[in-house]
């Protein structure tokens, strides 16, 4: 005999080893709910018992936060790959090799489906909706290979439901499934379906600009990026070949473009030009980094401090407009995360309401409109759990604000063209700015 | 009304009222069953009772009452095989159906059922799918042919479903060439020597023109399979990089990501000098910030390989550093692998602001993360000299929190600090002291032991610090017990007369109350140091340690590199080697960056490079585990301590009872008792007690052949003889299995005696000795003649080649393949285990030329049975030159005959066994196809002759 053959054991040196080398990306799905509940299971290989799950319950676990749990977690014979989407877990077994990001973006457009056909992304929706749930997941992989994933085609094979849709098939008896191949699904623009009329056709497009930044204690910006998109909702008819420019294209130097994007032109001559999917998409995402000078549009006074003794503290918040481009900041919100040992606060606020809630220890201030004459203000004291030590932690600042009519990066749309068809449809630009993490530190 | 009714049960009994209305006869009410079994698929129920009624609601109209019957029985057609084969005809009659889309569904759901019986059934339709008109059945059955050689690898191979597939690349539609290409990267993944996806530049051109139109999943795909391509030069490399840049704006980051990985690997055969090398650089950083803004999924997946990224090109992210700053609402993990990057990209330009960060952090909830952000500001200190000032205040700020954690981390930090500048910050170790007795845990008690001890003349009262500690010392973890004991041992030498008790105390703690062996030895010396030669005790306690260096958990370069290569996958989201995530070694191709054309910058040696195809790559033992056992008999003692001759036979005797004892006492069940052999340091050491020396023995092996004279009978009317062939060297040991050490070899015979030559190169970061070499049993008793002559240590990216002598008298165990050998190779680090193939060649003797009569008779009486016969193609040599050559490696022409414009050649070779091999090669004038026919007594040799002929005259 060999002595040194080499046994089968899957387990050496604590390395686990993987059963097949078939590249299939995802073998099972499950749906699991915040309770830990699994409620909804989809194999496509073999069935998987669902005791795999045991590994992520018990990371599900360790993370406290369901926000917290690794999103790649490793057991003896899989992986699983899992995303958190509205208050759902989706847990994906893959057995090998396989791009783990191509799992996860598979997963939210999983979830994006859903939200898509059912309204919303929920345990009461899916379970309502199982069968087409089913059927969906079916169609969108195939051995592991995403097979349809855009909405479009999509709706083409399988019909979302719609209230007057079901009572119809209930009483004809008709189905909800697609009988013909989808138009789109094989052509050079897959994005599209053929034959597409409107009585008014129309294109809006929504420049949606969000500020991420952290300020320090006295105000200055320790960093700030803009994360914007163009959503658009096109109702246009046939096919109609339309061309997007801007009056400032040198900000964007950071861009990530819809497939319908002809990327060649944009290179060459910095204009979105594109045949548009029918309904609504996103026509892309840009980011502006903290290089270049991000606006801040409010600035925050805060002092928040805890007495040595008396179990104590005192808060005094005070917002005002900073870079506003004289528009009004409105949906004002200010949220701090208190330390666990503060039981309640008595406050008074010179606008707006707040609401400081003792089991997750937020405390929410909702000011609304930034009035800058009269500028708000939020001032009390803090009450401690007694004899407990002063808090080691700072408190942290998270503020809202939209800022209607208004790119704070400086965008502006030019002009809309539309080529391929006779009609001359309706157009619209509209831009707001949010705050996105938009975060100060005390 | 919703799918929840679906769920709803009545008392009778759930199956078998759903049986009833499965055999219904009303449409509606069959097809609102299925939807109530498939309801009850979903969550988890078992259903597959209902099989043959499901099935039989299978011939319908409706297409949707046909896909939820599908769904049904990809679910469990499996654990039903013989009730699966009802629908197989509906399957076949469905693939043959006017609408495309139910052709498509079948064939997708054919494929699906994991049923052997179903699989015979599935090829005619699978056939005409492959060829149908439209394209969205054709990339449907393009997946399904790797659906297919899943279950059954030899069908698909004998059906010609390969070629077809491989025809598909070329189709018209992009969607079919992705998904061509999508399966057979994955049945490539399983056949790794097998040249399935031949990436030409013609193919290459094709993939790159139906990127451009694919979907994202499909693009994902080919850019997946061009990064295993290897360009032929920069300036193609600049092409293909011109075309996959397009593709870092994409939305889905998972195309971002896998084109940055075709990237950063073609980007190494760039002229740095060139424009187009920097501008590539440039375009680089903003996808990768992007992904950063992206969900906390994608951005974890995203950071690990940044980290991965940035180890490679600091270049590209380094003025980026704010992106990563943390914001309080990121989820643990994120944070985690955010600060991991922020250090690795922390320089002098950007260390104040770095440090403002980190101090914030260090006030923040998370426990870990606090942590994680004092030892960062430790590895900042480390490395970024110009800020240690700084970092050590920072620190002795945080240390003034009194927050308990907080203190620990930064007195660990703070002795790493120590050590990299030795007598710069020692002010500060008062106020270390200090916090003596909040510190509870091993890592941090153990650091502030260390301090004491490495200082314990600047520190007043260090005895009596160290003596608190002594009272609990049996209650303390081994790495504290460890690190008192080498303190109060370096106090005792540095104040020899006030601690003589304490240091008497602390030794008989160790060695006489302790059962932890290391604990124990550790003792020992001391004790025995100190009681027999003080001074030398303090060169030895008291020796000046070496700095520690700036970056302690870089990863391995050829790890590294192959990691870069996988950008993008699970191995690079564990930094982990791919082969850690595939079963066996089968499969594994270690992939390296290509070397940059025409600069000496890459670090690999050529013959890396260059080993072509036709070399199948050495078959490496794969898992360390299982070959534990046989550390074992390996010999021990490093080369210098080997003296022949001293009483060979009998160390010879204890080297095969040590063997073969363990061996009937392991078996082959190895892996079992192997782990706890190999961990247990008292084991090794009894061993290591006996090194049998027994290449020692063998010392005087090379006069195995015999009649040396022979080598001098020239066979008449033939030229001298050329001189055997010796393949290049060949990588039989890649680095990334070795720690750093990587052997290539080859073999040659070279005047009689046969030879290994060994190029060993070190690629780890330290330097490498005491290495020894040692062979299994094999086929022909290969076994060193002397020990392996590696006699000065091998320092880091030194290469040196040795000759290692071979006798061919060691113990003899048939191999698979017969020519297999397997080695094992010890160095300071570890023991590595690989296997090569050496060609029979070498073991063709010098006197293998048999006289006329001999051979005929020999040749008449070796049954025909043995006879064996092989076609050479393309020799362009007369017979002369091709008997010359041959004769070369020992393979001798006894006589030549012309019959017809044909010559016949009878040849003989003998082995260094004494197995005589006759050959008669027929060589037709203006033929380059050589005729061979072999005979043997030992028949299973033949095929390797026919190589040694093959190789000799190819060369």
């Amino acid at each position: 005999m060999n002595r040194w053959k080499v046994s089968d054991c899957h387990i050496a040196n604590g390395e686990y080893c993987l059963k097949t080398l078939i590249k299939t990306a995802v073998y099972s799905l499950f749906l699991i709910n915040n309770a830990g509940d699994l409620f909804l299971e989809k194999h496509w290989k073999s069935v998987i018992s669902r005791s795999v799950c045991d590994y992520f319950f018990e990371a599900r676990e360790k993370a406290v936060e369901p926000d917290n749990v690794p999103p790649v977690i490793r057991t003896p014979h899989h992986y699983l790959i899992n995303i958190y989407r509205e208050k759902i877990f989706f847990v994906s077994v893959i057995q090998t090799e396989v791009p783990p990001l191509f799992v996860i973006e598979f997963l939210h457009r999983v979830a994006e489906t859903f939200q898509d056909y059912f309204g919303e992304c929920s345990e009461t929706t899916i379970k309502d909706n199982v069968v087409i749930v089913y059927e969906l997941l079916e169609e969108m992989l195939d051995n592991g290979f995403p097979l349809a994933t855009e909405s479009n085609i999509l709706k083409e094979l399988i019909r979302p439901p719609t209230i007057l849709r079901t009572m119809v098939n209930t009483i004809t008896g008709s189905s909800n499934v697609g009988e013909t191949l989808p138009t789109g699904q094989l052509s050079t623009i897959p994005w599209r379906r053929a034959g597409v009329k409107y009585t008014n056709n129309e294109a809006y497009f929504d420049v949606v600009e969000e500020i991420d930044a952290i300020l320090d204690k006295s105000g200055t910006t320790v960093f700030a990026e803009i994360q914007g998109v163009i959503d658009a909702c096109v109702k246009l008819s046939g096919m109609p070949d339309l061309t997007l420019s801007f009056m400032n294209p040198r900000l964007l130097d950071d861009v990530s473009f819809h497939p319908c994007v002809r990327y060649k032109r944009w290179e060459s001559e910095r204009v979105i030009s594109f045949i548009p999917p029918d309904g609504n998409f996103q026509l892309m995402s840009y980011h502006i980094s903290a290089q270049n000078l991000v606006a801040i549009p409010v600035y925050v006074k805060q002092n928040i401090s805890f007495f040595e003794t008396g179990s104590s503290g005192r808060l005094d918040i005070t917002v005002g407009p900073k870079q506003t481009m004289g528009k009004t900041v409105e949906c004002l919100v200010v949220t701090v995360h208190m330390p666990k040992v503060v039981l309640s606060a008595n406050l008074n606020a010179t606008q707006g309401t707040y609401n400081y809630d003792p089991v997750t220890k937020i405390l929410v201030w909702d000011i609304g409109k930034l009035n800058s004459q009269k500028l708000p203000n939020l001032k009390g004291s803090l009450s401690l759990q007694s004899g407990a030590p002063k808090p080691e932690e700072n408190p942290s600042l998270n503020i809202d604000l939209k800022i209607q009519q208004l790119a704070i990066s400086g965008l502006k749309v030019n002009r809309l063209d539309m080529y391929g068809e006779k009609y001359k449809p309706f157009k619209g630009v509209k831009y707001v700015t949010k705050a996105g993490k938009f975060q100060v530190r005390t | 009304m919703t799918d929840s009714k679906y769920f709803t049960t009545t008392k009778k009994g759930e199956i078998f009222e759903l049986k009833a209305e499965l055999n219904s006869d009303k449409k509606e009410k069959k097809k609102e069953a299925v939807k109530k079994v498939i309801a009850s698929m979903t969550v988890g129920k078992d259903v597959s009772a209902l099989f043959p009624d499901v099935v039989n609601c299978m011939q319908t109209d409706n297409l949707e009452l046909k896909k939820l019957v599908y769904l049904y029985l990809m679910n469990y057609a499996k654990s039903q095989p013989d009730m699966a084969i009802m629908a197989v005809n509906t399957f076949v009659k469905d693939c043959e159906d006017p609408n495309p889309l139910i052709r498509a569904l079948a064939v997708r759901t054919m494929g699906c059922i994991r049923v052997d019986k179903i699989t015979e059934y599935l090829c005619e339709p699978l056939r005409k799918c492959l060829k149908d008109e439209d394209p969205y059945v054709r990339k449907t059955a393009a997946v399904c042919v790797a659906k297919l050689h899943d279950i059954n690898a030899q069908l698909v191979e004998d059906q010609g479903f390969l070629d077809t597939l491989k025809d598909l690349i070329s189709d018209s539609n992009p969607m079919v060439v992705a998904n061509a290409v999508a399966a057979l990267s994955e049945i490539a993944e399983s056949h790794p020597n097998s040249n399935l996806l031949d990436l030409n530049p013609q193919t290459i051109n094709k993939l790159l023109t139906a990127l451009n139109e694919c979907t994202e999943w499909g693009q994902i795909f080919i850019l997946d399979c061009l990064a295993n391509y290897t360009p032929r030069d920069d300036r193609e490399s600049q092409s293909i990089c011109e075309r996959v840049t397009p593709r870092l704006s994409h939305a889905n980051s998972a195309v971002v990501l896998s084109a940055v990985k075709v990237l950063m690997k073609f980007m190494e055969m760039l002229p740095k000098d060139l424009d187009y090398y920097g501008t590539l650089l440039k375009k680089l950083a903003p996808p990768l910030v992007t992904l950063l803004s992206a969900e906390p999924e994608l951005q974890y997946v995203a950071l690990r390989n940044i980290n991965l990224i940035v180890q490679k090109r600091p270049e590209i992210l380094k003025h980026e550093m704010k992106v990563f700053f943390v914001k309080y609402n990121d989820p643990i993990y994120v944070k985690l692998e955010k600060l991991d990057i922020m250090i690795r990209l922390a320089s002098q330009a950007n260390i104040a602001q770095v440090l403002a960060e980190l101090k914030e952090y260090a006030t923040e909830v998370d426990v870990d993360f606090v942590r994680k952000a004092v030892r960062a500001i430790g590895r900042c200190a480390i490395k970024v000299e110009q800020s240690a000032e700084r970092c050590v205040s920072t620190l002795l700020d945080l240390i003034q929190t009194k927050v308990n954690y907080v203190v620990q981390e930064a007195i660990v930090v703070i002795k790493d600090i120590f050590r990299k500048y030795p007598n710069k910050y020692e002010s500060v170790i008062a106020t270390l002291c200090e916090n003596l007795d909040s510190l509870d845990e091993p890592e941090a008690r153990a650091a502030m032991i260390w301090i004491v001890g490495e200082y314990a003349e600047r520190i007043d009262n260090a005895d009596e610090l160290l003596e608190s500690f002594l009272e609990g010392f049996h209650d303390e973890s081994t790495q504290v017990q460890l690190q008192l004991l080498t303190a109060i041992v370096k106090l005792f030498l540095k104040k020899p007369t006030e601690t003589q008790e304490l240091v008497q105390q602390v030794l008989s703690l160790a060695t006489q109350d302790s059962d932890n062996p290391d604990l124990r030895d550790r003792g020992y010396i001391y004790w025995r140091l100190l009681s027999t030669d003080p001074v030398a005790a303090k060169e030895v306690v008291l020796a000046e340690k070496p700095l520690i260096s700036e970056e302690t958990d870089l990863i391995e370069p050829t790890l590294l590199e192959e990691l870069i290569c996988h950008i993008g996958t699970l191995a690079s989201v564990y930094h982990k080697p791919p082969s850690a995530f595939v079963e066996g070694s089968r499969g594994v191709q270690h992939k390296r960056l290509p070397a940059r054309a025409g600069s000496g910058e890459s670090a690999e040696s050529p013959d890396v490079g260059q080993s072509g195809p036709a070399e199948a790559p050495p078959a490496v033992i794969p898992s360390q585990g299982d070959l534990l056992g046989d550390l074992l008999n390996l010999d021990l003692a490093p080369p210098t301590a080997t003296i022949p001759s001293v009483q060979p036979s009998m160390q010879m005797g204890a080297m095969d009872l040590l063997g073969g004892g363990l061996d009937s006492l392991m078996g082959d069940e190895s892996d079992t008792l192997g782990g706890d052999i190999g961990g247990s340091p008292s084991m090794g050491a009894g061993l290591g007690a006996a090194p049998a020396a027994m290449p020692a023995a063998l010392g005087s092996a090379p006069a195995v052949g015999g009649g040396l004279g022979d080598l001098f009978d020239l066979g008449g009317g033939v030229g001298m003889p050329t001189g055997a062939y010796v393949a290049p060297k060949t990588v039989w040991l890649p680095a990334m299995k070795a720690k750093g050490l990587e052997i290539s070899g080859t073999f040659a015979r070279r005047g009689g005696i046969i030879q290994m030559d060994l190029s060993l190169t070190n690629k780890a970061m330290s330097v490498m000795t005491d290495f020894a070499i040692q062979f299994n049993r094999n086929s022909f008793g290969l076994a060193p003649a002397g020990p392996l002559q590696v006699l000065t240590p091998l320092s880091p990216n030194q290469t040196i080649d040795v000759s290692l002598p071979l006798s061919t008298s060691g113990p003899v165990m048939k191999m698979e393949p017969l020519n297999n050998l397997q080695v094992a190779v010890k160095n300071n680090i570890d023991v590595f285990y690989f296997s090569c193939q050496y060609p029979l060649s070498l073991l063709f003797v010098e006197d293998g030329k048999m006289e006329r009569q001999v051979f005929l008779a020999t040749w008449k009486d070796i049954p025909n049975d043995n006879e064996a016969q092989f076609q050479i193609k393309d020799i362009h040599l007369n017979s002369d030159a091709a008997s010359n050559k041959l004769q070369g490696s020992n393979i001798f022409t006894i006589a030549k005959r012309t019959v017809e414009g044909q010559d016949m050649l009878y040849q003989s070779v003998k082995l260094t066994n004494a197995i005589w091999v006759l050959a008669e090669m027929r060589i037709q004038t203006g033929n380059p196809n050589y005729t061979l026919s072999i005979k043997c007594r030992a028949p299973e040799v033949s095929q390797f002759v026919y190589q040694c002929y093959e190789l000799v005259l190819k060369n």
